[in-house]
């Protein structure tokens, strides 16, 4: 299924939760916040939550700034 | 009281009076030696989309996180709802329930908007925040943002990234007698005087980032921030003498031949 993934098309695996996108990107879940449709998902959900097609998925992390 | 060490911001303690940016550095390596030099306990960043591209390298990756805090920044942000939300995203990347809130009215002079800024800072506030919202070097601004909660106010020096140094000074001085909060000047530093002047008012620090990121060599303008924040505050608590029209002689005339 395709997935919109910080502002592109994504494919990944039907109903794949949270986590499993974050490891499928080798992204260190406490190095990151994911918001999922405007929502932002508590790192303890990252299991439970899984995407569903067309779902807008972000993944923000500490970048440089002033 | 302000000029306190150390310097106190919700419940953490500093030693450092210089806050600094992590952004415009030409590379990582040379940011990690500034930040060393600066001396500095905090440092700011900014919340953006994880880099998908692995090949790059992240940030994090140079900066020691039992050094430093980290204050991320809602830098970018135009109304009080999308600066709440940076924060909240900012929080759950972790590490730190402080946040440098920035909410800005004008592209061009990237000056606040007082009237977002205070609602997002009761908005964080309530939600558990230490927020130090970057305002205007507006007194009853300043206040305001006391009364509803802010652990410190930053007012401004002048426009970020100008360079212009401390454009009103006096106005910086009646903040630091109307509020109790610390007092941290952000934006506007330029060289290490301005850095010093802010502090010689008494202000509590002094966040910058483009002054030392943007310098030829920003690792040794890191250590003239460190000590232009250092000699400011001790001038400050020294206590200057007062300016005067005449000359006053420091050599007595006593015993001179006739």
């Amino acid at each position: 299924m395709q997935i919109q993934l910080n502002g592109k098309v994504h494919d990944v695996t039907d109903g794949v939760s949270i986590k499993q996108l974050l490891d499928e990107l080798k992204l260190h879940p406490l190095r990151v916040a994911v918001q999922v449709n405007l929502d932002i998902v508590k790192r303890e959900q990252y299991e439970a939550v899984s995407l569903q097609p067309g779902d807008k998925v972000e993944v923000l992390t500490f970048m440089a700034g002033g | 009281m302000h000029g306190q060490l150390p310097l106190r911001i919700g419940d953490k303690e500093f030693h450092s009076r210089l806050i600094v940016g992590t952004g415009k550095y030409p590379d990582f390596v040379t940011m990690q030696k500034a930040l060393e030099a600066s001396g500095s306990e905090m440092v700011t960043v900014a919340v953006r989309r994880v880099n998908l591209d692995r090949t790059q390298e992240s940030l994090l990756d140079y900066i020691d996180l039992k050094r430093y805090t980290l204050l991320p920044n809602t830098a970018g942000c135009y109304t009080a709802d999308e600066a709440v939300k940076y924060s909240r995203l900012a929080r759950e990347v972790g590490m730190s329930n402080m946040v440098k809130l920035e909410v800005i009215g004008d592209q061009r002079t990237l000056f606040p908007d007082n009237e977002e800024l205070l609602k997002a800072t009761k908005i964080l506030v309530k939600d558990g925040f230490i927020v130090m919202p970057y305002t205007n070097d507006d007194p009853i601004m300043a206040k305001k943002l006391e009364d509803a909660g802010a652990a410190v106010v930053m007012p401004l020096g002048a426009p970020i990234g100008s360079g212009l140094g401390i454009r009103n000074p006096h106005n910086i001085v009646i903040i630091l007698q109307m509020v109790q909060v610390p007092v941290i000047v952000d934006a506007g530093v330029g060289t290490a005087s301005d850095a010093a002047i802010a502090m010689e008012l008494g202000s509590d620090g002094v966040l910058m980032n483009t002054a030392i990121a943007g310098a030829k060599d920003p690792v040794k303008m890191a250590e003239a921030m460190k000590k232009a924040v250092e000699a400011g505050h001790l001038a400050y608590t020294a206590g200057r003498i007062p300016k005067k029209s005449y000359a006053s002689a420091s050599t007595s005339m006593e015993g001179m031949i006739e």
